[in-house]
């Protein structure tokens, strides 16, 4: 049985698949002067493509036994002489996030947009775009995740830049040398693991098991600083999150919405895989600073996000909140207590769930954002109004996802949150105190946005808004149902990460 | 030793030069042939230099075999640093070779500048394999000299004709006081192999430090580096583009095998490690910071040149000290080469293109042109798994495992600089519209590209038989 798994690359093949899609979309040749029709054919092409990684997810899914360990390996040797491997598995954390990816990435794919004349480039970019985020998730090798890694960001760059609006190159010049200089930086912290490592290694599984690098001394305190960096601009945590505002705003919105969905959780994921795992004694000694960080970043995003008045910006400063509430888990979960072990892993559970729901919900507000800004042409709220009686679906999927995004029981956001809060509780109560406040102010700003959007008057330039297409609808309809599944069962999927937060805290 | 044992043995050491004699015999050839072809069959020059190229880079091949040799009494290796050295440089000719076809094409008299083209690839193919301080400047000279001509090729050109005298006359200064210098080593130590320096040189010595650094002038200029550099973006301004490409590349690779084998003979009490990691430094941030604002694609790459040569010097101050070093290095220029001709091969297939602002649109003009710069500056960049991510990853690797993790921040940052120049390029290729039609100039040079480009994406994922071959090479057999 075991050998018959092992004989089908099945990760393999998820990272692969959407690689060789987007060659083959990259040989199309140009379609200036295009169809309505040739697009639309390519685009659903495109989706089908895109969900084979999904389909392979949920294999995967099926076959993963909760073991604690690394499961479903694949490996080969590479550039041996550097002790470098191909090497790709999941694990409880791992998997959920790869299978969020990959649902996004089936609905932002599907999702319409203006194309400007280079349906197949673009299409051949979020492949690849794909491929690469499915790959950082899936590599158990330092080497190959930072190949995937430093690919999702270029991949990225593109996108904004070539399919952007308004200030598109600056923003994405800005998100390239932010984000590769945090590459940098992680590159340096994994060699500075790498060469603690006896023989010479990269490979993931091994370096966490014999704990290379214990705590103490300025060595691993660099090490741990760089890779920090690299993650924390990522993530983004305030006060390296000053990329992030200008990149969503002029990315086009499912660029957005696979920024928001996906390369934020690379640099969360980072925290746990190379952090917590590798140098978990180093981030016990950093944990408080990380907790206070967190809920800094949970304050500031959200009284940012609060000020503002483009739909877009408010939207991203969420997204700074939100990953203070994930790293407030991470921290929580990693802190140097005791007999806490419950509630530690109750808070890594939490903030794994809080990255997967993030990713469908603000996946889905992104998107949306887009549909706005297609007809309303401004992402400012002041400008819109009354749109509830014009438009209902656009109405109920918004108001879906900004409930769910404020913590609504019943939805996805809250399992997290109340799970992030319940075990920071017994380990930190004045950092979860200060935390939530947090949530009372996303609760209010959303209940704000969605009071001047949808409800007042309706201004007469709205008077021929147009709802949401089927095309839209339906992908959003995916993302929501799966926060809506999540908030009302979702045992399936905290068993599956409680495998690995259980493993990792102790039981 | 008799006069005849002495003429037997270098006979006999003749098979250890092979690549060297088909480089020597085939530029003769070639120049005997410019001379009575007609002139419409001048271009069977650059057909002849090909197939000597790959004769040469053939030979090269069937040598590499781990051996730790010096030849001719010592002053030649023709150990697997030296070879692999050969293979980057013969490929980098066979590439401007390409490159050259179209360019100077309509040239009446360019047969010659095919055998100039061969002779200056064997000077830094001997530099690469010096052993001895004689022949290390024999080898300078020979590059250097044909390097002048062939950057003055276009004899009416203002630019070229500068960059030409700019380049002749750091050259004269820096190889004049090198002959000081392997006169005051000579003196110190009676000979002028490496491996009688590195036994006979005194620990310190004011005339060592000086001796020392007068050698190690020169090899700078020939690689770029600080404080001779200042002909770098010159040369890839204003040299016609194919020969910008060869120049940028080709005598660096050289320079810095040598500098490498020289500097592993000095005693450590000189300081010279110390000295090599402020150079580098020193290097690859003024090359960056000058490439910033550059409006001049040529001249970024001439700058973007000099920053390099800064990085492949970490590499030297980590000799001896971390395993990697020498793969790092060898892995390094193999990388530098084929991106930078690759990034050149475009602009000369955009007949020589270089104001920043008409790369505007090149992506939907020209996708594979473009797609090729992109894919040669990321890189140069170091983006995985293109081969200059390998590449740096081993040299930082290398620097840290040297106690040198300043020097490997130093260049992680300076990555980051270098990331917003090549983006100042990139970025209007992809996301601005064309303003004018986009001239090429055809097949040659856009196969050339091509192929490099090609290789820059190969060499980054197969990076496992380089740096196997390469793993505990050293630069003179202990």
């Amino acid at each position: 049985m075991e050998s018959a798994r092992q004989s089908e690359p099945l990760l393999t093949a998820t990272i692969f698949v959407p690689l060789v899609a987007a060659l083959g979309f990259a040989l199309l040749p140009g379609t200036s002067d295009d169809s309505r029709r040739r697009i639309t054919t390519m685009r659903i092409a495109a989706t089908l493509l895109a969900a084979i990684p999904l389909i392979l997810m949920v294999v995967a899914w099926l076959r993963f036994d909760g073991t604690g360990q690394f499961e479903l390996l694949e490996s080969t040797r590479w550039i041996p002489t550097l002790g470098v491997g191909y090497k790709v598995g999941i694990d409880g954390v791992s998997l959920p996030l790869a299978a969020m990816t990959a649902l996004l990435f089936v609905a932002s794919i599907a999702y319409p947009v203006d194309f400007g004349g280079r349906a197949p480039r673009y299409l051949a970019l979020m492949l690849f775009l794909e491929s690469a985020s499915l790959g950082v998730f899936l590599a158990l090798d330092m080497f190959l995740f930072y190949v995937f890694w430093d690919l999702s960001l270029v991949g990225m760059f593109f996108l904004i830049g070539a399919w952007g609006h308004d200030g598109a190159q600056r923003s994405a010049l800005k998100f390239f040398l932010y984000t590769l200089a945090g590459s940098l930086a992680l590159l340096l912290g994994i060699i500075g693991i790498y060469l603690k490592t006896d023989p010479r290694t990269f490979d993931i599984p091994t370096i966490i098991e014999q704990g290379v690098l214990p705590a103490g001394g300025a060595y691993s305190t660099l090490v741990f600083l760089g890779m920090f960096l690299g993650f924390a601009i990522k993530t983004p945590m305030v006060p390296f999150h000053t990329w992030l505002p200008p990149a969503h705003v002029d990315a086009p919105a499912p660029a957005s919405a696979i920024l928001a969905g996906v390369l934020l959780k690379m640099g969360t994921y980072g925290f746990f895989r190379f952090l917590m795992q590798m140098l978990p004694g180093t981030f016990e000694r950093f944990a408080p600073a990380l907790g206070v960080l967190a809920v800094i970043s949970i304050i500031y995003g959200a009284l940012v996000a609060l000020a503002q008045t483009n739909l877009k910006r408010l939207v991203a400063y969420t997204s700074v909140n939100h990953m203070g509430y994930v790293i407030l888990g991470l921290a929580a979960a990693g802190w140097a207590v005791t007999g806490e072990e419950r509630a530690q892993a109750i808070a890594l559970t939490g903030a794994v769930v809080e990255m997967v729901a993030h990713g469908l919900i603000t996946g889905a507000l992104f998107l949306i954002s887009g549909s706005v800004l297609t007809r309303a042409r401004t992402y400012e709220i002041d400008a819109l109004g009354g749109l509830a009686g014009r438009s209902p679906a656009l109405t109920g999927t918004t108001a879906v996802a900004a409930f769910a995004s404020l913590g609504l029981p019943g939805l996805a956001g809250f399992v997290a949150e109340f799970q992030i809060f319940a075990g920071t509780l017994s380990i930190q109560p004045w950092l979860a105190g200060v935390g939530l406040l947090g949530i009372v102010l996303t609760a209010a700003l959303f209940l704000r946005m969605l009071q001047k959007v949808f409800l007042g008057a309706l201004p007469d330039r709205w008077r021929e808004w147009t709802d949401l297409s089927p095309a839209e609808t339906v992908p959003l309809a995916a993302l929501l149902a799966m926060v809506l599944v999540i908030g009302v069962i979702p045992f399936w999927l905290l068993d599956v990460i409680d495998s690995t937060a259980t493993a990792f805290t102790g039981p | 030793m008799s006069q005849q044992e002495m003429s037997r043995e270098m006979t006999a050491s003749l098979g250890d030069i092979v690549p060297e004699l088909i480089l020597l015999g085939g530029g003769i050839a070639i120049l005997l042939y410019a001379l009575f072809a007609p002139r419409r069959a001048q271009v069977g020059a650059a057909l002849l230099a090909l197939a000597i190229s790959v004769a040469a880079a053939t030979a090269t091949i069937a040598m590499l075999d781990g051996g730790q040799t010096l030849t001719f009494f010592d002053t030649y290796s023709t150990d697997d640093v030296a070879l692999w050295s050969k293979l980057i440089i013969l490929v980098a000719t066979i590439a401007v070779i390409a490159l050259s076809v179209p360019w100077f094409i309509r040239d009446p008299r360019h047969g010659e500048y095919y055998m100039l083209l061969l002779f200056s690839s064997l000077g830094a193919a001997l530099l690469a394999g010096a052993s001895d301080l004689m022949e290390i400047v024999m080898a300078i000279v020979l590059s250097s000299a044909t390097g002048y001509i062939l950057v003055a090729y276009h004899r009416r050109s203002k630019l070229a004709s500068e960059a030409a005298i700019k380049y002749f006359l750091i050259s004269a200064l820096t190889s004049s006081s090198m002959l000081i210098g392997v006169a005051l080593l000579f003196g110190l130590a009676g000979t002028t192999t490496l491996s009688g320096l590195r036994d006979g040189l005194p620990d310190d010595a004011a005339a060592l430090v000086v001796g020392a650094a007068l050698i190690v002038a020169a090899l700078a200029f020939k690689m770029g580096c600080l404080p001779a550099h200042a002909w770098m973006p010159d040369v890839a301004q204003g040299a016609p583009a194919p020969v910008a490409a060869f120049v940028t590349t080709v005598p660096k690779v050289g320079g810095l095998v040598a500098l490498a084998r020289l500097v592993s003979v000095l005693p450590d009490t000189v300081g010279w490690r110390p000295l090599v990691a402020l150079l580098a430094a020193a290097t690859m941030t003024l090359g960056n910071l000058a490439a910033l604002w550059q409006e001049d694609v040529r001249r970024l790459l001439g700058w973007s040149a000099v920053s390099q040569t800064g990085y492949a010097l970490m590499a030297l101050a980590a000799l001896g000290r971390s395993g990697l070093a020498i793969p790092s290095l060898m892995y390094f220029l193999l990388a530098y080469v084929v991106a930078n001709i690759a990034a050149f091969g475009v602009v000369v297939e955009l007949r020589g293109r270089t104001d920043r602002a008409s790369y505007a649109g090149l992506a939907r003009a020209h996708p594979l042109l473009a797609m090729s710069l992109v894919i040669a500056f990321l890189s140069l960049i170091g983006i995985p798994p293109l081969v200059g991510f390998g590449a740096k990853l081993a040299l930082f690797t290398a620097a840290i495992e040297a106690d040198y993790g300043w020097l490997a921040i130093v260049a992680a940052a300076n990555t980051v600089v270098s990331i917003f120049y090549y983006a100042r390029v990139m970025a209007p290729a992809y996301f601005d519209d064309a303003t004018a039609p986009v001239p090429v100039l055809g097949r040659w040079a856009a196969s050339a590209t091509y192929v490099l480009t090609a290789t820059i994406i190969v060499a980054g994922i197969a990076a496992e038989p380089v740096l196997e071959s390469l793993r505990g090479a050293l630069l003179l057999p202990r």
